[in-house]
């Protein structure tokens, strides 16, 4: 009793011991605790101790708590860095003193309690960072802290800044430094104007987003000679950037494009050529994309080495299961429709819905995670147009598919088959064709070009039952507007859709944007009623 | 493999078809019959499957308690097909052929409203579980989920804060359809009040199920890039989020630059998405499956078992069913009757525990008190709670920021019985729809 009110007595004057010798000797110890006790203010000046202490451990704490990876041992409250480790077992992870570098065993997750971070902490780790890397031997690394410190703007960094300038050689880094730098003078209040100047001319010829941010920023924050440098600065990034608005629409507009003519190529075939109304050809985009779910699914249990190219092995077994589903459309329902194309258009669409049923009971309801490959996320620059990987693949892949339909329809017996079939199908039986094969080869051949987009949809929309319903309407709009019976006219359709799409939705918003093309395109109907491409000659019944 | 999925689909539907008749003959007369009204096909079965099968898990476990007033309950499932009209005839169907006590129902705010002259005709009771856009109280519904001021005012407040990161430009991106226009008008009216200049406000619409998110995305990029803290607000809807999420990774627009904050994306719509670059956005609700608490991890214990599924994930609308149900029971017990006319007054006034370590209370407006959570998204695709309202907040029927609500109270307590007040002009404005 007589002892724990001793200890209750003595407590207050422990803690103010502790907090003045962090305060003076500031050990690193001390300093790594504050980093996981308190709220978010004090977490938040702690980082900023941490990194200005100039302690080497400094880095990797920092690194873990941004990145999720600092805990506090449930058992001794000792403060580390947990990794999952493939030899720690399942569930284990390896982890290290973070105070001393050195191994501290492994542990399970529930023994030990997360250091939560927000996006604030987040922030201030990335500023402190910043400064930490900018020495680091790796030139990627130190491009990086460059960055983060240019839009972070943390007038503490400057001290770290002119070291590292005057050591770098890389001269693209070299410059990324003294845009940071300029961007640190800007929005430091007891720089002189003379130095803001000069920093405003190096964030004006830096001429991108980031760059205007720091200048319209600088505009609000001083007056006089720099704030008018300062705006002048904004308008002439603005200029820049507006041009290269008009080419980032036409990018969009592009990409927009291959998913459509993706989407619609398949049915370009089937509704173009033999004339089928097929309301479940979104179904046949969705099986593809489910296809793709299934051999993720597959991968990562069996050959989890395999995951990056898992979207390639899809590929052919999308084009398989579509086609096969095709086939068995065509040879079961359609092709006791044809010539009825009313009865054939509901006959497909109740097929569609119970195909989307099908699916919702064997795979949930819910959306499938299809995860993209490293090669296929993320983005790179084009001056100032931004190009994700994922988009340009898909353009690649939608013009690739183009190509080989091309060739298929016209260099092989089998397109030869398919066309005289669609051409005069009396005469191609005369000659000795058998139609019925044909028909059904053809319907597949639609139906699995259109597994094929679902194998690239799959990974930029959602992997849902749903996911051929959003894709039908459109579809059938760009076959229309191309020219029935033309692959040429679905290539140019789907990219003049697109485009004028993409340039419509800035001014006129997304959903307005889709109805003006839809009344474009009934307009236009009226005006050509074969659309873009009509067939001449004989072929036109 | 299309054969093999219709033969097994045809299967369950004679599973199905067989249990239910069964159930219907061999129990019919002492059970108390609880009808679920939730899309089960059609676009919106991705968020309302889930919702049946939590009421049949709950209807359960009430089965294995004991029942209710020595009756066990019998769940009556319907489909609505995320079709509106077909919402109003099969809640017809389950009031006047089904006889059920109460149904537990609806999602979106056209199907709910859609029902509402329904419940009022055949006096039958609905419990709402999403959280929705207010302005409205209506006598035979509960709203189980948040109200505006019980989710998006207290999300936006907290990006005011410093530790939200003092947000002083706003993006409000929305589904073009009634919640997100409506939530809109009172977060920008709400904005326009703290001081927030018009020109830092972009108000954006997009159809349902919007797949194309470049330019959308850019112009977010764009607007943020005028040297203030910008945030996003996003009252996107369903199936639209996932390619909107993948687009701000792909254009690497970062949480800690420009955070977005979504009402309508929770755990099962993070299920679909590789969530590695989305660490940090924020959602707003009134509870997460990430909450440490014994009530919580029961639930989700008893979840996970009812599914057959250790990875399924448990939501904010779950839960709403979850505190809903309960405070049915309890006012069905209070009453002593399932008689509507009975439970609903009894409703008022009584209290639930919640899943977050507090005790929900249904208030005189029938909506309830909850309190309000701030969840970053984390690697694994669940949320840490960065935040937190002190105690439970009431939820406000309508919206006192709006010039045409500020003088409206509802409050179903027999003094006023009204579920439109007007304070100014003191009279009851009409039936409250």
């Amino acid at each position: 009793m007589s002892q724990k009110r001793l200890l209750a007595w003595l407590l207050p004057f422990l803690a103010i011991v502790a907090v003045a010798g962090s305060a003076f000797a500031a050990d690193l110890g001390s300093l790594v605790t504050n980093l996981v006790t308190g709220g978010y203010s004090e977490r938040d000046d702690a980082i900023k101790a941490l990194a200005t202490s100039g302690e080497a451990r400094a880095a990797p704490i920092l690194q873990a708590l941004s990145a999720g990876d600092l805990y506090v041992r449930n058992s001794d409250k000792l403060v580390v860095i947990g990794k999952v480790s493939a030899s720690g077992g399942s569930g284990k992870l390896a982890l290290t003193d973070a105070v001393t570098g050195k191994d501290a065993g492994t542990a399970a997750e529930d023994d030990l309690d997360k250091v939560k971070v927000n996006n604030r902490l987040r922030g201030t780790i990335d500023a402190a960072m910043g400064s930490l890397t900018l020495m680091s031997p790796d030139p990627k690394v130190r491009r990086q802290a460059a960055e983060s410190l240019f839009t972070r703007r943390d007038a503490s960094a400057l001290a770290a800044l002119e070291p590292a300038l005057a050591a770098e050689k890389d001269d693209s880094i070299k410059r990324s430094m003294i845009e940071a730098r300029a961007a640190i003078v800007l929005t430091t209040p007891d720089t002189t104007p003379a130095q803001k100047l000069a920093a405003v001319a190096v964030v004006r010829d830096r001429g991108d987003r980031d760059a205007m941010a720091v200048l319209q920023a600088a505009a609000q924050s001083t007056n006089g000679e720099v704030k008018a440098a300062a705006l002048a600065g904004a308008e002439s990034v603005r200029n820049t950037l507006q041009a290269w608005t008009q080419a980032q629409n036409v990018w969009y507009g592009i990409s927009l494009g291959s998913v459509l003519l993706l989407a619609a190529i398949g049915l370009a075939i089937t509704f173009g050529t033999m004339g089928v109304i097929n309301m479940a050809h979104g179904e046949m985009v969705m099986l593809g994309a489910y296809t793709t779910f299934v051999v993720q699914q597959a991968l990562r249990s069996y050959a989890p080495g395999l995951n990056e190219i898992s979207v390639i092995i899809a590929l052919p077994l999308a084009f398989l299961v579509s086609g096969a589903v095709g086939v068995l459309i065509e040879r079961t329902i359609i092709r006791f429709l044809y010539g009825r194309s009313l009865d054939t258009l509901l006959a497909t669409w109740g097929l569609s819905l119970v195909l989307q049923q099908a699916v919702r009971s064997i795979f949930g309801p819910t959306n499938r995670e299809v995860s993209s490959p490293s090669w296929m996320s993320g983005s790179f620059h084009v001056g100032q147009l931004d190009v994700t990987y994922g988009r340009l693949w898909i353009i690649v892949f939608a013009l690739l598919v183009f190509a080989a339909l091309l060739l298929l329809l016209r260099k092989t017996p089998l397109g030869l088959y398919m066309r005289a079939v669609t051409q005069n199908r009396p005469m191609a039986a005369a000659v000795g064709i058998r139609t019925p094969r044909v028909d059904a080869l053809t319907f597949g051949l639609g139906s699995g070009i259109a597994g094929l987009a679902g194998v690239a949809l799959s990974q930029i929309d959602n992997v849902s039952p749903n996911l051929g319903q959003g894709y039908i309407i459109d579809s059938f709009m760009v076959v229309v507007f191309g020219g029935v019976g033309n692959l040429f006219g679905t290539l140019v359709g789907a990219t003049a859709l697109g485009i004028v799409n993409k340039f419509l939705e800035p001014y006129a918003g997304a959903v307005l944007g889709k109805i003006l093309v839809l009344v474009f395109i009934i307009l236009f109907i009226q005006r050509r009623p074969r659309g873009l491409f009509a067939l001449k000659g004989r072929s036109v019944e | 493999m299309k054969l093999g999925a219709m033969i097994r689909t045809g299967l369950v539907a004679a599973g199905l078809v067989a249990s239910a008749t069964t159930g219907a003959f061999a129990q019919s007369g002492d059970t108390i019959k609880v009808g679920i009204l939730h899309s089960l096909s059609g676009t919106m079965a991705i968020s309302e499957t889930t919702l049946k099968d939590v009421m049949l898990m709950l209807i359960d476990q009430q089965n294995k308690k004991g029942g209710l007033l020595g009756k066990k309950l019998e769940a009556v499932v319907v489909d609505p097909a995320s079709n509106w009209p077909l919402f109003a005839e099969k809640a017809r169907e389950l009031l006047q052929k089904d006889k059920v006590a109460a149904v537990f129902g609806c999602w979106t705010s056209v199907s709910r409203k859609s029902v509402l002259p329904v419940f009022e005709e055949l006096n039958g009771i609905l419990f709402y579980p999403v959280q929705y856009e207010g302005q409205e109280s209506q006598k035979n519904v509960f709203y189980t989920g948040a109200a505006p001021n019980q989710q998006a005012i207290p999300a936006v407040d907290y990006l005011m804060s410093k530790d939200g990161g003092e947000v002083k430009r706003w993006v409000l991106a929305g589904t073009d359809y009634v919640y997100p226009r409506t939530t809109n008008k009172i977060l920008e009216a709400y904005l326009l009040q703290k001081g927030v200049a018009k020109e830092d406000i972009m108000i954006n619409y997009t159809p349902f199920g919007h797949s194309d998110w470049q330019s959308i995305v850019a112009d977010i990029k764009k607007f943020g890039s005028a040297g203030k803290k910008t945030a996003v607000v996003s009252t996107i809807n369903g199936d639209a989020n996932v390619p909107f999420y993948k687009e701000l990774g792909n254009q690497g627009i970062k949480a800690k630059d420009i955070p977005v904050v979504a009402f309508s994306v929770g755990e099962e719509e993070l299920a679909g998405i590789d969530t590695k670059p989305l660490v940090g956005h924020l959602a707003a609700w009134n509870y997460f499956e990430s909450v440490k608490n014994p009530a919580n991890e029961q639930f989700i214990k008893d979840w996970q078992a009812f599914t057959k599924n250790p990875k399924r994930v448990t939501n904010d609308p779950m839960e709403a069913h979850y505190i809903g149900f309960n405070m049915w029971v309890a006012a069905v017990t209070k009453a002593g009757t399932t008689d509507p006319s009975k439970v609903i007054p009894a409703m008022i006034g009584v209290k639930a525990p919640n899943l977050t370590g507090g005790v929900s209370e249904m208030l005189p407006n029938h909506h309830i008190t909850k309190p309000v959570l701030i969840g970053e998204i984390e690697a694994n695709g669940q949320f840490d709670v960065v935040w937190k309202t002190p105690g439970l907040v009431p939820g406000a029927a309508w919206s006192p920021i709006l010039d045409d609500s500020k003088n409206l109270v509802a409050d179903w307590s027999p003094a006023l019985n009204c579920g439109n007040y007007d304070n100014v002009a003191k009279k009851c404005i009409g039936s409250g729809k």
